[in-house]
């Protein structure tokens, strides 16, 4: 069997399935075969859509691209586990979560395709913030929603996504502190990927992400971030914490960055093949599916179905994309304050040409 | 001034119970120029409390929050101090509303005692206005007076946008009876704090009262100096800037910030835009100097003196 990628050695993460689809532990997560297949689904749709966004970028169709093949059941697994009053603010990596929390995928997809910053899609009806570029700086965010939450007394958590990189920045101590002192019911999940662009984990930090929590006063947990049974139970376990109000849990799922850090990135120059062949045979998408079929839950006759109805849907949403057109100009002036100074109103005129 | 501004918070926090006022040491101890003084014991610690020490955390927390309905009025304990918190203040509070094409507002208030004049160590004498008054998205008020200090921080309590609020601590002990009412002028509007018709010297903050004192010096040699507290520095307002200029001919501008791209850039280009056929003089402007805020020993050779601003005046009247 393949070895592990480099930065999952150390403490062994949760798992409830091992690498080859076979159960470890305890199998039952509480989802219905229904909700298990649609997981496997969204996971498909999501690496079918991830690729398709590649090929856009390609053709010029999107500006720069990040692609995430390799992190569905990290994805998945967590957007999966919250309920619907809770609240994700996302990095720039987040589009499977996004789709499973019911984000319009063209509005997503309008932030690459450069006709709007944080995505048209209204953050406060999707519950999913818009996308956030600088590194670490939403965990933040993500802590002061949820110490507004348990201002108002309500039931429900906020989860920011990051990455490894995000760890060795300030504002991820800034947040994790905050979130210990206010015993925020926040969800820090961080998906190690391996990859910071071109730095590898271990430059990033020398000790493991996951036992950071212990310095700040709250739970940390280390997890198969390529075993979506195991990072959906986790992210549900962290969930309850936070809405019995015990507090944040920081959430390390190990996974693996296949492709690019984005489409303006060449990791050949950085990491040697071989790496990557080898981080294929812990794919989350062959192990979920795996077990899914060894237990009957799916077989072929549905896999082909899907093939089928996941390639329209993806085409009906790269013809959205496309047909998109640029912004009005005045988009430019509209939103920079409630209620534009003088200054804003005559620049708008200029270039309206009013 | 100190009083004005606890007042103007102790009755934002009585109308409208979405209001929060954190920070570091803002609670128990009531601000370390006791502007919350006694704000925690009247509200509560849900919504008056101390936070660590982050600067990023704070403001960044204020954007979450915002997120979530609440009005957040943070402290930043001194000038220098918010630049920790700088990225999170360009890149998300001022950018939020844009970014969710005005979706999310972020009525966020961010007061810090800025400037400089009360023998502080490093850090505790800086002028950081332009890097807010440059970020599009933010407001940026700076009060010379009591009754402006509690009418601008109401305003930017009730903005639905974020104010960056730079109280002078040279000033903070100011004393005046003072009109705490919300009516009155808005955000954005300068006030004319003493008339004349020899030139006009265009300031704000604790150099108000400064340029307020050359002024009489110099209506002791029989040039009758027009003084405008410009209040906001963003946005500023323009067409006071224009009148002035038209109706003397002749303008200052003084501020403590280093000269180069310092609020008196802005000031002067607004002036030649509009007003150029107006000039008699060039503008000539009387600021803090390209160098680091000095050590106490030498802040008073840093900041513009009353002379340093009466020869301007009196140059570009000679011109």
């Amino acid at each position: 069997m393949a070895s592990e990628p480099d930065h999952w050695r150390g403490t062994e993460p949760l798992r409830v399935l091992a690498p080859d689809g076979t159960a470890v532990g305890d199998i039952d997560v509480g989802l219905a075969p229904d909700e298990l297949r649609a997981m496997l689904r969204w996971m498909l749709l999501a690496r079918r859509l991830d690729r398709e966004c590649i090929a856009l970028q390609r053709q010029g169709e999107l500006t720069v691209y990040p692609g995430f093949e390799g992190q569905e059941a990290a994805q998945i697994g967590s957007a999966t586990a919250l309920g619907p009053e809770d609240f994700v603010f996302p990095t720039f990596r987040e589009l499977a979560a996004a789709l499973v929390r019911g984000v319009d995928p063209v509005q997503y997809l309008a932030y690459h395709r450069g006709t709007w910053h944080g995505g048209p899609y209204d953050p406060r009806a999707t519950r999913f913030g818009p996308i956030c570029i600088p590194v670490a700086t939403q965990i933040v965010h993500a802590v002061g929603y949820a110490m507004g939450l348990a201002l108002d007394g309500t039931r429900a958590c906020s989860l920011a996504y990051f990455g490894d990189g995000s760890t060795s920045e300030g504002d991820f101590h800034e947040a994790a502190n905050l979130a210990g002192v206010f015993s925020a019911p926040a969800i820090l999940f961080c998906q190690n990927n391996g990859w910071a662009i071109s730095v590898p984990t271990e430059r990033q930090t020398a000790g493991e992400i996951f036992r950071r929590a212990e310095g700040y006063g709250f739970p940390g947990i280390r997890v198969d971030g390529n075993d979506v049974l195991a990072v959906y139970r986790t992210t549900r376990e962290a969930a309850a914490r936070a809405y019995a109000g015990d507090g944040p849990t920081l959430i390390e799922a190990l996974t693996y960055r296949i492709g690019a850090h984005s489409t303006a990135d060449d990791p050949g120059r950085y990491r040697v093949e071989d790496e990557v062949a080898a981080a294929r045979a812990f794919d989350p998408i062959v192990r979920f599916r795996s077990w899914l079929e060894s237990v009957g839950h799916i077989d072929g006759g549905v896999l082909a179905d899907w093939e089928g109805e996941i390639e329209s849907e993806v085409l009906a949403i790269r013809d959205g994309v496309i047909a998109q057109p640029a912004p009005p100009v005045e988009w430019m002036f509209d939103h920079t304050y409630a209620d534009p100074p003088a200054a804003i109103a005559e620049q708008r005129a200029e270039v309206l040409g009013g | 001034m100190v009083g004005a501004l606890n007042a103007a918070l102790r009755d934002a926090l009585r109308e409208d119970d979405r209001v929060l006022v954190f920070g570091e040491d803002v609670g128990r101890s009531g601000g370390v120029f006791r502007v919350t003084d006694g704000l925690q014991a009247e509200f509560g610690d849900r919504r008056v409390f101390d936070t660590p020490i982050s600067e990023a955390g704070i403001a960044g927390a204020a954007v979450g929050l915002a997120f979530g309905g609440w009005r957040s009025v943070v402290e930043m304990q001194f000038d220098a101090f918010s630049y920790p918190a700088l990225e999170q203040i360009v890149d998300h509070v001022a950018k939020m509303r844009e970014r969710t094409r005005g979706r999310i507002d972020m009525p966020i208030t961010i007061r810090m005692p800025a400037f400089g004049g009360i023998k502080g160590k490093e850090h505790h004498g800086e002028s950081p206005e332009t890097f807010y008054v440059h970020t599009a998205g933010l407001k940026v008020v700076a009060p010379s007076n009591p009754g402006d200090a509690y009418r601008l921080l109401r305003l930017a309590i009730a903005d639905p946008d974020p104010v960056i609020v730079l109280e002078p601590k040279a000033r903070y002990w100011a004393r005046q009876d003072a009109d705490l009412t919300t009516g009155g002028f808005g955000i954005g509007e300068g006030a004319l704090v003493r008339d004349g018709d020899a030139a006009t010297v265009f300031t704000y903050g604790a150099m108000v009262a400064r340029c307020l004192d050359a002024a009489s010096v110099l209506a002791d040699e029989g040039l009758e100096t027009r003084v405008v507290d410009l209040r906001s520095l963003s946005p500023l307002d323009t067409p006071l800037i224009a009148r002035c200029v038209r109706e003397t001919g002749r303008a200052v501008v003084v501020h403590e910030a280093p000269k180069t791209l310092g609020l008196g850039a802005e000031v002067t280009a607004r002036i030649v835009e509009e007003a150029f056929e107006f000039l008699e003089a060039p503008v000539r402007r009387v600021t803090g100097y390209d160098v680091p805020y000095p050590p106490a020993a030498l802040e008073h050779r840093y900041l513009p003196s009353v002379e340093r601003i009466a020869d301007a005046v009196r140059e570009v009247v000679a011109y």
